[in-house]
């Protein structure tokens, strides 16, 4: 349960923007309690691209929600800046609501199909006061020019956009109220390739120039590795593996990330990879495996993954991974 | 591979001994009063015997549409308006999909060429257990009575890799995960033993670790029953994963085919170029020490189906683009026996 | 460059669109026909309405009466269309107050989980009875009169727009959009406005005209019974009534009045029809 990774490395404290313990998320059904998240603890530094990876079930989205407080979580902190986001009362929220913005997947539910542009910008300008008049026309015209839009859009309305002109929009949007912290859920998965790659690189143009810390959540392995700083890779709401991308990716340690990567599928045929094709269906999160809950589709299970829940290992500096067999897995890894 | 095949267009109605299917110049419209939206506009495309075609494209570009034009499955007011669909039967004679009635088509459908989706819920029926469907669609083609159905359905279970086939006949399709559904539709679909297979994004709704069982799958029962298959399909990655051959489309055409090696190692096509190179690929677009290279995406975006340019549609946003391409739709034309492109720089790619 | 592809296809015109559907454009003609000769029933009707003339009583329709009299020799043609101003008026009323209800209750109930238990419950347990059951006990606990019929038919009615807005507003309330606006700190009052009750503001206006046309046929059935306005004021519903005892000798007196209702509900749902395809994206969307 305790988080071990803070122990290795101690960035200083005015470094980190966010620091999440313990959040957990549980949801009641008609047929029980889901957990949807299960104590998840990692800190998000200044001007950093935080990566939340994981498929369908991970928890990833209600983790996202659960920090703006979309979604209320069920128990943990999320320190912003000193202040513990889930403890404070709605009032004092909306002044937080300012600094922590959302971007989403779809560019079409994303944005009101009844408001113009300017409308659907200019709300997030009034609801906190930022300009008016003339001043605010002016604002609105700076951001749509700077998410690669012209002024002239700003009378129309959404359904006059194609998908990447809508999620420039919502990025606009985002942006209207200069926030600190962006989340990012999905934010190119429903775009054509092509279009990916210009959203992508204004999402990065945007993070140097404004300085944004950014939680990139994504089910894409490509995009995170080519974007993130740091990785967090959740199964079944739990944290498997977590740590700088590049040395996740350079040398997974846990099971469920090997698998991950080794099934991603890469544009290129020369590629043949170790083929480690996990057995199975994810479990539903109704009735999660005891133990580790990766076991039951894990290659490397034994009877003890089924007894203790692992807590996370330091592997490396920054690199942590929750699972009981990693220090002897990694000769079968070798070869 | 294939050797030597002769190009499409050489012989209009020969087709060699190891093609199954061959587009030539397909043109799929749909019109709406005075307005024709020229969804596929010149499609020529070549499926091998055993082979796997993918057909690989964003959106907008008229792959799905192809598919249903060869399942002749459009819905209103979508129709063939030219060129040809020849397919080869299992009893060796070549048939005009384009053309053929709607009553030898339907016989086609199912036991020649069956089709999968890219949602498995909305082609199962709710209503109905997976088993009833498979037996349903045996007996469709085939006269065999229920209980030969029911072992040959329980059957095709097993042979997509469904644990428990006996408990599984019975279930709805409700109670069955992505995966498993899409599985009972790859089933449903190769119940009569077809000759081609057409997969429509069948692993885009799936979760990576699913996708990696589906296309195993999908290659292994290709290994064991020899069918071809037409792999529709947005995500190079996949293509390359699963792929005999590409073929490229943008605007409603075919802009490129080849096979995968060759299509990977060399475009011959502007797109297919700034295709690959928008792909993040952190080995290439990050730096030794980390820090990240700008993406190089295609500038512009895809042109209306309803006002294509004169000229190359591509021409637009082509970093190669000339006078002479904005006018003269370029032909297929031969960049390496094997290597079909519709742009007249290629030699410069 | 990517912005310049998305053209800015001008919409067609409003009007355009309604004539398109012919549906759509009857019933709103007949509508603006029948509104207009109640309204200006006084510089079109021959006669006064409540003008008696017993030696014409019973006459059948002619040239000097269209209609023809009743059974105190008034002009049933001057009173049809002066009735029209009533009829349409407790539709009218009784439509908006309706409104004005279901609206805030499908609202907060959608919004709110917490109310949601209580105010569902209610409108079930409304929507169990017949309407003019519910609508007969109303008018008898309040006391016959217009404003009691208008209350109580705004009433009945309201659960039915209440229905239709709580079931959208659930939908609309988890869409990223209203997410967006959370994430932003604007107030729920707002979202509510701005984001939910915008986009409803089609099935609002669709179900708003079946109700106008049930409220009308309500108002001459609770007039029929008695139950309604004083028989003394003419609306469709009470020149019905009376003309009840004379169906064997008059029945001009049952079918005119009749013919108003049949021909004002009918176009209502013409227009409601219409409306619900011309609002629908699904039947408007283009390829």
């Amino acid at each position: 349960m305790t988080d071990t990774t803070q122990t290795t490395q101690q960035p200083d404290a005015a470094d980190i923007l966010l620091s999440v313990r313990g959040l957990s998320k549980q949801f009641s059904t008609g047929s029980g309690p889901v957990k949807a998240v299960e104590d998840i603890s990692f800190d998000v530094r200044r001007g950093q691209i935080v990566g939340i990876v994981g498929e369908s079930g991970s928890g990833k989205t209600t983790a996202g929600r659960c920090l703006l407080r979309l979604v209320e979580p069920s128990s943990g902190e999320a320190i912003f800046d000193g202040v513990d986001l889930f403890s404070l009362p709605e009032k004092a929220l909306r002044a937080y609501r300012r600094r922590l913005q959302i971007i989403f997947q779809d560019p079409y539910s994303s944005l009101n199909p009844r408001m113009r542009v300017r409308d659907i910008i200019g709300e997030a300008i009034d609801t906190h006061g930022l300009a008016k008049g003339a001043a605010r026309q002016a604002r609105i015209e700076e951001l749509l020019t700077r998410v690669g839009l012209s002024p002239e859009h700003a009378r129309r309305y959404p359904n006059e956009f194609s998908g990447g002109q809508r999620q420039r929009v919502g990025i606009a949007r985002a942006l209207a109220v200069e926030p600190e912290l962006i989340i990012a859920d999905e934010p190119v998965s429903a775009l054509d390739v092509s279009v990916q790659a210009q959203v992508l690189n204004l999402i990065q143009e945007l993070q140097r120039e404004l300085g944004l810390t950014m939680i990139f959540i994504s089910h894409d392995l490509t995009v995170v590795e080519y974007l993130c700083d740091e990785i967090v890779v959740l199964y079944l709401g739990r944290i498997m593996e977590q740590g700088p991308a590049r040395s996740v990716y350079a040398n997974p340690r846990h099971p469920y990330t090997r698998a991950l990567l080794a099934t991603a599928p890469v544009p290129d045929p020369t590629v043949r990879r170790e083929r480690v094709i996990l057995q199975g269906d994810i479990p539903s999160p109704l009735n999660p495996p005891s133990g580790c809950v990766f076991r039951t589709r894990c290659p490397h299970a034994i009877a003890a993954c089924a007894e203790t829940v692992p807590t996370r290992e330091t592997v490396g500096s920054g690199h942590s991974v929750a699972c009981i067999r990693q220090a002897e897995l990694v000769e079968t890894y070798q070869d | 591979m294939a050797m030597s095949t002769p190009n499409a267009g050489n012989h209009p109605d020969a087709l060699a001994d190891d093609i199954v299917l061959r587009a030539d110049n397909l043109r799929t419209h749909f019109i709406m009063g005075a307005r024709a939206a020229k969804s596929v506009d010149g499609v020529t495309l070549t499926v091998r015997r055993g082979q796997t075609l993918a057909v690989v494209g964003e959106s907008g570009s008229g792959k799905s549409v192809t598919s249903l034009s060869i399942m002749r499955l459009l819905a209103h007011p979508g129709r063939i308006v030219g060129g040809r669909l020849l397919y080869r039967m299992r009893d060796g004679g070549v048939v005009d999909l384009a053309t053929l009635s709607d009553k030898r088509m339907r016989a086609i459908r199912g036991k020649e060429i069956a089709m999968i989706f890219q949602e498995p819920m909305t082609s199962l029926n709710p209503l109905y257990t997976v088993g009833d469907q498979i037996m349903e669609m045996i007996r469709l083609h085939e006269p065999v009575d229920r209980h030969e159905a029911r072992t040959r359905a329980r059957r095709m279970l097993e042979l997509v890799e469904i644990p428990a086939p006996d408990k599984r006949l019975d279930q709805y399709p409700h109670e069955m995960s992505g995966g498993m559904r899409q599985r009972v539709m790859i089933a449903l679909a190769l119940a009569c033993n077809p000759a081609l297979l057409i997969a429509d994004e069948p692993t885009t709704a799936l979760d990576v670790t699913i996708q990696a069982q589906i296309l195993d799958l999908m290659r292994r029962l290709q290994r064991e029953i020899g069918m071809s298959i037409l792999f529709v399909t947005h995500n190079l990655g996949v293509v390359a994963e699963i792929a005999h051959e590409v073929a490229v489309m943008y605007a409603g055409r075919v802009v490129e085919q080849a096979p995968v090696h060759d299509l990977f190692a060399r475009p011959r096509h502007p797109y297919t170029k700034g295709l690959l190179a928008c792909i993040p690929d952190a080995k290439r677009d990050r730096a030794d020490d980390g820090t990240r290279k700008m993406l190089n995406p295609i500038p512009g975006s895809v042109p209306s189906v309803l006002a294509l340019p004169a000229g190359c549609a591509f021409a637009p946003r082509c970093p190669l683009a000339e006078p002479h391409c904005e006018t003269a739709p370029p032909e297929l034309l031969n960049a390496s026996p094997e290597h079909l492109t519709r742009c007249w720089r290629h030699e410069l790619l | 460059m990517a912005a310049a592809s998305a053209s800015s296809v001008d919409s067609p015109r409003i009007s355009t669109l309604i004539l398109q559907r012919k549906t759509l454009a009857i019933g709103l003609a007949i509508i603006v026909v029948i509104t207009l000769l109640a309204v200006l029933a006084p510089l079109i009707a021959p006669y006064a309405p409540g003008k008696l003339s017993i030696v014409n009583r019973l006459k059948p329709p002619s040239a000097t009466w269209f209609f023809g009299t009743d059974e105190f020799g008034r002009d049933i043609f001057s009173r049809t269309i002066y009735a029209g101003q009533l009829s349409l008026l407790v539709g009218a009323a009784a439509t908006a107050l309706a409104a004005t209800v279901g609206i805030t209750l499908g609202l907060v109930a959608g919004f709110f989980r917490k109310a949601d238990g209580i105010v569902s419950r209610i409108i079930d347990a409304m929507m169990a009875f017949p309407d003019i059951l519910l609508a007969i006990a109303l008018v008898a606990a309040l006391g016959p009169s217009l404003a009691t019929v208008i209350v109580a038919l705004g009433v009945v009615y309201a659960p039915r727009l209440a229905r239709v807005v709580r079931a959208s507003t659930l939908v609309i309330r988890e869409l990223p959009y209203v997410e967006a606006a959370r994430a932003l700190g604007v107030p729920t009052w707002r979202i509510m406005t701005r984001h939910v009750l915008r986009n409803l503001v089609s099935p609002i206006l669709v179900q708003a005209t079946f109700i106008f046309a049930y409220a009308m046929l309500a108002e001459a059935g609770l007039s029929f019974l008695g139950v309604g306005v004083s028989p003394e004021i003419p609306t469709w519903g009470t020149m019905i009534a009376a003309g009840r005892q004379y169906v064997g000798q008059a029945d001009w007196m049952t079918i005119f009045p009749g013919l108003a209702i049949i021909l004002t509900v009918l176009s209502l749902q013409l227009v409601g029809d219409g409306l619900r395809d011309l609002l629908d994206p699904r039947l408007r969307k283009d390829l």
